[in-house]
């Protein structure tokens, strides 16, 4: 974007050229519906299958793409300029993934990766709870070993893809005494008994994506579909969020993008008092520094990539930052952008208008923006503690 | 079961504009595409492949920047690409560009369809696939909308003025394929990323081995003779204002005209 | 009569009628013929030609070549390339001219490297250089902002499709003399490589057919959403017109497919088009431009569409089109 360089190689640009055709001919005809009735990108998921980008963040020997942590999220980046609901439908699989791959075993990658990264199956990522929101060691959900099985019992809450995806990543207390340490991750298939879905909830914004309760009710699932050791959960869920936060940030930094593109068209043709409102250097400032706070997310989400591809350690923190960061930006954006707009601004018939209800859930999901300030300020305490 | 899709890149005619002291085509900026229609019949190639297994081979006749063509169609789904290009074959209108297309199809074996778009949009002829069909001497239908295998033929629905008709044609065919039946699918990653990679062959003056009369300007029985614009509208008349007013104004224009 | 050099109209007909292009096309060749110095005549392929002959006299063939076979009934490309182009290799008229129909599209370019002839496709005016004796095909290209004349100096004889509408018809009488020349063809040694299983007419459910239509009010990406498409349904519907639509706003997915007017969509040749809110791409403008009249609607007073309209009204559509339709009510009241 723009006249910074980034640093994008050849095979990265290819996958950020390939979304933003696929969002314009695919996505943009079709994002209002799929707002106004809430219906989920099924479709559009197909077709990212069929196009190898259901596997971009799978490697190769599982069947995917085997794209770093870089070319997935300036993918996820691309297509949010076009719908976050649209992309984090897509994002939320690899989510579900994440701690297959950070955890699995060969044999539980190759079974439960290959059909993701084919797109023949979708997953999602089952921890929230009703008490355990923030609080991820709130889990109430149990698991009881009863033989080569694992029991579960419990309801998780607000589970995007619920519902919608085949394999979940569920995270269920197996030994309560132990607290955050006796939380387990398994793999659970849709089909499971014992395993069925709430309601569709509706929602302010990212309405194509779907949102469902997960009920396990006696449900039995096979000892060996547990992701590492007991008691691994929470570590797993932690270093998943490590992993999948910086996506986030691209959705919004995508998702600001987005807004700033239509923000800056419309004040160039838009006119009052006999010129176009762009003219008028309060709102040029206001574009100015929408566009700054695009670029600056985009950086910093950019380095918490490059961090993770390069293998740094414990990236928590620039993870967390460019998580709140971004999040920030694409509703403090999106709202201006919908300012720009004026009374248009304020009508479905216009794209900005649902770009800002989108943004809001940035600041919620994955650690609300305030949990994430607070890893960053922990992270502070740690690194200063010898000062 | 292989199948041979004839494809054309053609400038984008939503982004060509007319220089009109020269009347040629201000082609600076213009992109090039495949034509709207071969994509058509290459999505109707790779649907036949999904279900039926094969290969699609595309060919495009034209400069050496059809290759760019050809890489796009590889990146759609398209196993192989062939380039067909020669100095010598310049200038050929609709008979010598389907003699020479034609000499190229021959050198592939076992070719069991052939699919066209209906017509390309820079010159709108529609005659390269009749052609091709006759100088391979296999039975053509133009205007396919829809096509299945049915043992050693094909059933291929084909639109009309009024309605469709279906028909039972022999393998090998020929068929030239309309915009309804279907939508080309999006390119898939790990195609478009060997398709910048791909070798794709040249068949020139050397490798199809013409005869010289047939090809290229001597190959060519029709010859433009002059470009001109099109003629401008004289009386035009622009109106602005109130939307009651201008109405008003342009219904008793018309019925000036004696239209209403 | 067989000293004269001849124009022949190919006399396309389907269930045994005659298509209304080649009593366009007759009456055209008559033009063309009288200038030329050459003697018009109709070649009819068909399994009984005798009872459609007068019918291809009245709008001026002075002969009609009729190549009977039970084979010619309906349209088969392979037999009835064969027949014409055997009957053109053997009389080797000058002229030859289709209707740019599905069937003239597709056996004129197969004749046309049958019988080594050059073919220019889609003509829309025709005209006769008396001194080099070449026809003068003239077509639009690039999607109609150029015109290109096309000539075949060199071979014989000289093909051309014709679009639908271009040409007047004038039927000279009800009862015009001609001559009919049986020919006959044999088919028996052309293979049998496709078969008509089904022929289907559908009738027009949607009211949409632009071809037929005498007024089409067309809606671009102005139009903003597909249900804004009212406003153009409820002018449409008051003038009795079909309803068209730019690529764009069928790509955006606010309206179907068939109504698209343009290159990759339908061509049409109203009496008027009103385009709504259309721009005028040039991919456009190669379906519409030939229509007798055009009305443009626009915001945007630099907008392509402009400079081929009769009829410009700047403005928003939205305003204007309802007015439009308000004001044609009153005046039909």
């Amino acid at each position: 974007m723009g006249n910074i360089n980034w640093g994008i190689t050849e095979e990265q640009q290819e996958i950020v050229d390939l979304i933003d055709d696929f969002g314009k001919e695919r996505i943009v005809p079709v994002r209002a519906e799929l707002d106004e009735k809430g219906i989920f990108p099924a479709d559009i998921l197909k077709e990212l299958a069929q196009m190898d980008l259901m596997g971009l963040y799978i490697p190769e020997e599982y069947g995917g793409f085997g794209a770093d942590h870089m070319g997935f999220t300036l993918a996820i980046e691309t297509m949010s300029k076009y719908c976050i609901g649209v992309s984090v439908s897509f994002a939320a699989n690899a989510l579900g993934a994440d701690p297959i791959l950070i955890g699995g075993s060969d044999e539980q990658k190759k079974k439960f990766l290959s059909p993701l990264a084919s797109g023949e199956k979708w997953a999602a990522f089952g921890l929230t709870e009703a008490n355990a929101g923030s609080d991820a060691g709130g889990i109430q959900t149990t698991a009881v070993k009863k033989g080569d099985k694992y029991v579960l019992n419990g309801t998780k809450q607000w589970i995007t893809n619920g519902g919608e995806a085949d394999i979940y990543t569920v995270f269920a207390v197996t030994n309560k005494a132990k607290g955050s340490r006796g939380v387990s991750c398994f793999i659970v298939e849709k089909d499971t008994p014992g395993f069925s879905f709430g309601k569709k909830e509706d929602k302010l914004g990212i309405r194509a994506s779907c949102t469902r309760e997960l009920v396990f009710e006696d449900c039995e699932v096979p000892a060996e579909n547990m992701i590492g050791r007991e008691g691994m959960g929470f570590l797993l869920a932690m270093k998943t969020f490590d992993v999948s936060r910086p996506g986030i940030a691209a959705q919004g930094v995508g998702l600001a993008q987005g807004a700033l593109d239509e923000a800056v068209k419309y004040a160039k043709v838009r006119k009052q008092f006999g010129k176009p409102i762009i003219a008028n250097q309060g709102l040029l400032w206001m574009l100015a520094e929408m566009s700054t706070k695009v670029e600056t997310a985009r950086a910093i989400t950019y380095a918490a990539c490059r961090s993770l591809d390069a293998g740094v350690k414990n990236i928590s923190k620039v993870s967390a930052m460019c998580k709140y960061y971004a999040g920030d930006v694409a509703m403090s954006v999106t709202t201006d952008a919908v300012q720009v707009f004026g009374g248009y601004g304020f009508m479905k018939e216009y794209p900005v208008e649902k770009m800002m209800r989108d943004a809001k859930i940035l600041q919620i999901y994955e650690g609300t923006n305030q949990i994430q300030r607070d890893i960053v300020g922990n992270s502070l305490v740690k690194e200063y503690a010898s000062v | 079961m292989n199948i041979v899709v004839c494809i054309k890149q053609v400038p984008d005619s939503d982004k060509v504009t007319i220089d009109r002291e020269t009347n040629r085509l201000n082609r600076a900026g213009v992109p090039s595409i495949i034509n709207p229609f071969d994509e058509n019949a290459l999505e109707m190639a790779l649907q036949l492949k999904d279900k039926h297994g094969g290969k699609v081979t595309v060919i495009s006749m034209g400069p050496p920047q059809a290759e760019q063509a050809l890489r796009t169609a590889l990146s759609h789904g398209a196993d192989e690409a062939i380039l067909v290009s020669d100095r010598k074959f310049g200038g050929a209108d609709t008979w010598a560009t389907s003699y020479t297309i034609s000499l190229a199809i021959k050198k592939l074996e076992d070719v069991d369809l052939i699919l066209f778009g209906k017509q390309a949009i820079d010159g709108d002829t529609a005659q390269v696939g009749p052609g091709v069909a006759h100088f391979l001497d296999i039975p053509m239908l133009t205007y396919a909308q829809g096509v299945e295998v049915t043992g050693e033929t094909f059933k291929v629905n084909k639109v009309t003025e009024d309605g469709y008709e279906i028909w039972d044609i022999d393998k090998p065919a020929a068929l030239t394929v309309v915009k309804e039946a279907n939508e080309l699918r999006m390119p898939s990653l790990k195609k478009k990323m060997a398709a910048k990679k791909a070798e794709i062959p040249c068949w020139g003056y050397d490798e199809l081995n013409p005869i010289d009369e047939n090809i290229g300007l001597s190959g060519s029985p029709t010859k433009v003779s002059k470009i001109f614009a099109p003629p401008v509208k004289l009386n035009k008349e622009i109106l602005s204002g109130e939307p009651s007013d201008m109405i008003a104004e342009l219904i008793k224009k018309l019925k000036e005209q004696h239209v209403l | 009569m067989s000293t004269t050099k001849e124009l022949w109209v190919y006399a396309e007909q389907r269930d045994g009628k005659i298509a209304g292009v080649v009593q366009e096309l007759l009456s055209q060749g008559q033009i063309l013929a009288d200038k030329a110095g050459f003697t018009l005549a109709a070649v009819l392929p068909s399994a009984n030609g005798a009872e459609l002959c007068q019918e291809l006299y009245n709008f001026g063939a002075k002969k009609v070549y009729t190549i009977d076979d039970p084979k010619l009934a309906d349209y088969q490309n392979d037999y009835y390339a064969r027949a014409v182009a055997q009957l053109i290799n053997e009389k080797k008229p000058e002229i030859v001219l289709y209707g740019a129909t599905t069937i003239g599209r597709s056996l004129a370019p197969t004749v046309a490297v049958m019988v080594d002839a050059g073919l220019t496709a889609d003509c829309t005016e025709l005209d006769f250089d008396v001194e080099a004796g070449n026809l003068l095909q003239t077509r639009p290209a690039f999607g109609g902002n150029i015109m290109a004349t096309i000539i075949c100096p060199d071979h014989r004889p000289q093909m051309s499709t014709v679009r639908s509408n271009v040409f007047k018809k004038t039927k000279l009488s009800d009862n015009e003399a001609g001559e009919q020349v049986e020919y006959s063809v044999d088919l028996s040694g052309v293979p049998e490589r496709m078969r008509r299983i089904e022929a289907v007419h559908e009738a027009d459910t949607n009211s949409i057919d632009l071809n037929a239509a005498q007024f089409i009010v067309s809606g671009g990406r102005g139009v903003g959403k597909p249900e804004n498409f009212k406003v153009i349904y409820d002018l449409a519907s008051e003038l009795g017109a079909a309803v068209g639509a730019s690529r764009a706003t069928v790509d955006a997915g606010w309206i179907s497919h068939h109504h698209q007017v343009g290159q990759t969509g339908k061509t049409v040749c109203p009496v008027i088009y009103i385009a709504c809110g259309i721009s005028g791409a040039i991919q456009h403008l190669a379906g519409m431009q030939s229509s007798d009249m055009i009305i443009a609607i626009n915001k945007d007073p630099d907008a392509p569409i402009f400079d081929i309209a009769d009829f410009g009204l700047i403005g928003d559509l939205h305003e204007i089109v309802p007015e439009f339709k308000k004001q044609i009510a009153a005046f039909k009241a």
